[in-house]
């Protein structure tokens, strides 16, 4: 099993979420974070202070796969997700020791 | 048969007769002829005098206007400034700022009832050389403030309403300063701050301004010893609380990380909000203080819009041509400036001046808030110093360039015909005498805020303890969370 997490831009979100739904992924989790990596920030000026924001609104997603699945799942994420400009984002894949399923208590690939 | 047509007429003479004679203040009156009555009637529509007739009661209209003048200023603290402010500063420092207001609320309310008042509008210690400063002792507690007009500050508002009003302005002056040291000093030093302020610097000089026998009221004191004009408070509220806020600031120094630490607004909406209730609110600060719903109330309701409008404009512009784009916080700063400005001399001055105010409001302001900060390097955290004292004191200068008796016939009539004031609105050199009266406000307010300041130091200490800085005045000095997630 692994676990793919990918950061993306806060827009994408839908078309990325249809994209998965159209590869069988059946769940995902969702958070707001920020960051940057070699998009810049934008600067603030508020009555003559100025403020330089470095860090930037992105989306991280978070799947818990079979082994199988795992390469359309980063295809599929990869064709929604691009814009072709600076700041698309990353995907990255970490082994999953074990899932549990708490309402069954099922483990392992049929708990995902 | 003729009877019907007759004795209805009859009964409505008699009866209008038969109120006239009801009323409470003719009981002692019977002399009066129907030509001083009907006087009396004109005086209460022209905002004068009614001389023997219908003394001791106010007129229904001014009255209301002053009511609703006090509700729309006491608006500008509670919520106006409280937002204004309050947007400004760090999320975790919001309800520091509320604090402050509603505080300084009650504390300034309860001076103004036990002593304030007195000490500014009363006039017990005139012929003692004390007089010029100080009011008197008469009214101490309130006594003697009833719904009877004091005929030294109008003829047909009540004095009590005249003291609420007079009390919105004592409330905000304080709660001004808190914008220069916001984020930075404990709730206990500036309730003790505020209580030593409110009696060595605005009791004195609100009287010395506005008090029947001040030192500086040049319309209504035919012995004034410097003939200044301030309509609704350059001097009394901007300068001062400007002034002093500019002092504070530099003695309880910068908030930590300043300079180095973003410390941008939390919420341009709610500042901006705050904003618009601001201006709504000075219609009563600048427009009710003609102290009557008369034709110098409606020139200071039509400078006021203008000078804030175009001060607000103007400000948006300078930035959209120099920064690139306009942003709230210039809009919104603009218009605050504009309202300072055009504050001593809203009722003085015409239309076209308005506008030149309103021009040179947007512009000054903004070159002390951007440049001269940044060059000096102080934490003037909200800009106090930089709208309101620079504001206050060019908009008490720009008063004596353009007051005129055209508008406002008080500068060339009664008292100020007879300690030289009307002289100078005609002839020229009003700026002369403002510009004492600037210089001795400066020098009170800088002097005293000083002073107090390392009192206070002594006394209670200014500044939280790092920690609670960094963490955030809520919840240390409060114990509450502006916005619980």
């Amino acid at each position: 099993m692994k676990l793919i997490v990918a950061i993306i831009k806060p827009f994408k979100l839908e078309e990325v979420k249809d994209a998965l739904a159209g590869v069988a992924v059946q769940g995902l989790t969702v958070t707001e974070v920020k960051g940057f990596g070699r998009q810049k920030g934008h600067t603030e000026v508020y009555r003559g202070s100025e403020y330089t924001v470095d860090f930037l609104p992105k989306v991280k997603i978070e799947i818990a796969v079979a082994d199988e699945l795992v390469t359309n799942v980063i295809a599929a994420i990869g064709r929604s997700a691009k814009t072709g400009k600076i700041g698309d984002g990353k995907v990255f894949v970490l082994p999953l020791a074990e899932a549990v399923r708490i309402r069954t208590g099922e483990h392992g690939e049929i708990a995902l | 048969m003729n009877l019907p047509l007759f004795v209805p007429r009859r009964g409505v003479l008699l009866s209008l007769l038969l109120a006239l004679c009801s009323l409470p203040v003719l009981a002692d009156e019977a002399a009066l002829s129907m030509d001083q009555r009907v006087a009396a009637l004109e005086a209460y529509v022209t905002n004068t005098d009614p001389g023997k007739s219908l003394t001791g009661i106010p007129g229904p209209g001014h009255n209301g206007w002053m009511m609703t003048s006090s509700a729309l200023v006491l608006f500008m603290t509670l919520p106006g400034l409280a937002l204004f402010y309050g947007g400004l500063v760090r999320r975790k420092n919001v309800l520091s700022v509320l604090a402050q207001c509603l505080g300084i609320a009650g504390l300034v309310t309860i001076l103004w009832w036990a002593v304030g008042y007195s000490l500014v509008f009363g006039r017990s210690f005139s012929g003692s050389g004390i007089g010029r400063f100080l009011g008197g002792t008469e009214h101490l507690f309130f006594r003697g403030v009833t719904s009877a007009p004091n005929t030294d500050y109008a003829y047909w508002v009540s004095q009590n309403v005249y003291a609420m009003y007079q009390l919105m302005f004592a409330i905000i002056t304080p709660a001004l300063i808190v914008g220069a040291i916001a984020e930075r000093m404990k709730f206990s030093a500036i309730l003790c701050f505020v209580t030593l302020w409110m009696l060595v610097v605005y009791f004195p000089l609100a009287h010395m301004i506005w008090g029947a026998t001040g030192l500086m009221n040049g319309v209504w004191n035919p012995g004034a010893g410097i003939t200044a004009i301030d309509f609704a408070g350059g001097t009394v509220v901007h300068m001062s609380s400007g002034w002093s806020a500019l002092i504070l600031c530099l003695i309880i120094g910068p908030r930590i990380g300043f300079g180095r630490e973003k410390m941008a607004p939390h919420s341009m909406v709610l500042c901006m909000v705050g904003t618009g209730m601001l201006w709504v609110g000075w219609y009563g600060f600048n427009a009710g203080s003609a102290v009557g719903a008369d034709g110098i109330a409606a020139n200071a309701f039509t400078t006021t819009t203008l000078a804030t409008a175009v001060a607000s404009f103007t400000w948006g512009m300078i930035e959209k041509i120099f920064r690139g784009h306009a942003s709230i916080l210039g809009f919104c700063s603009g218009a605050v400036a504009g309202l300072v400005v055009i504050t001593p001399a809203t009722g003085f001055v015409s239309s076209t001046s308005a506008v030149v105010i309103g021009l040179l409001a947007g512009s000054v302001p903004y070159f002390f808030v951007s440049t001269v900060k940044a060059r000096f390097g102080y934490d003037d955290a909200l800009d106090t110093f930089g709208v309101h004292a620079v504001g206050g004191t060019m908009g008490a200068f720009l008063t004596g360039l353009f007051a005129t008796g055209a508008v406002n016939s008080n500068l060339t009539s009664g008292a100020a015909v007879k300690n030289g004031l009307a002289r100078l609105v005609t002839e020229g050199g009003l700026w002369r005498e403002q510009l004492k009266a600037i210089v001795l406000t400066l020098l009170l307010a800088v002097a005293a805020t000083y002073l107090l300041a390392y009192v206070v130091k002594a006394v209670v200490g200014l500044r939280p303890v790092p920690e609670v800085e960094r963490q955030g005045l809520d919840l240390a000095e409060h114990g509450e969370e502006g916005y619980i997630e």
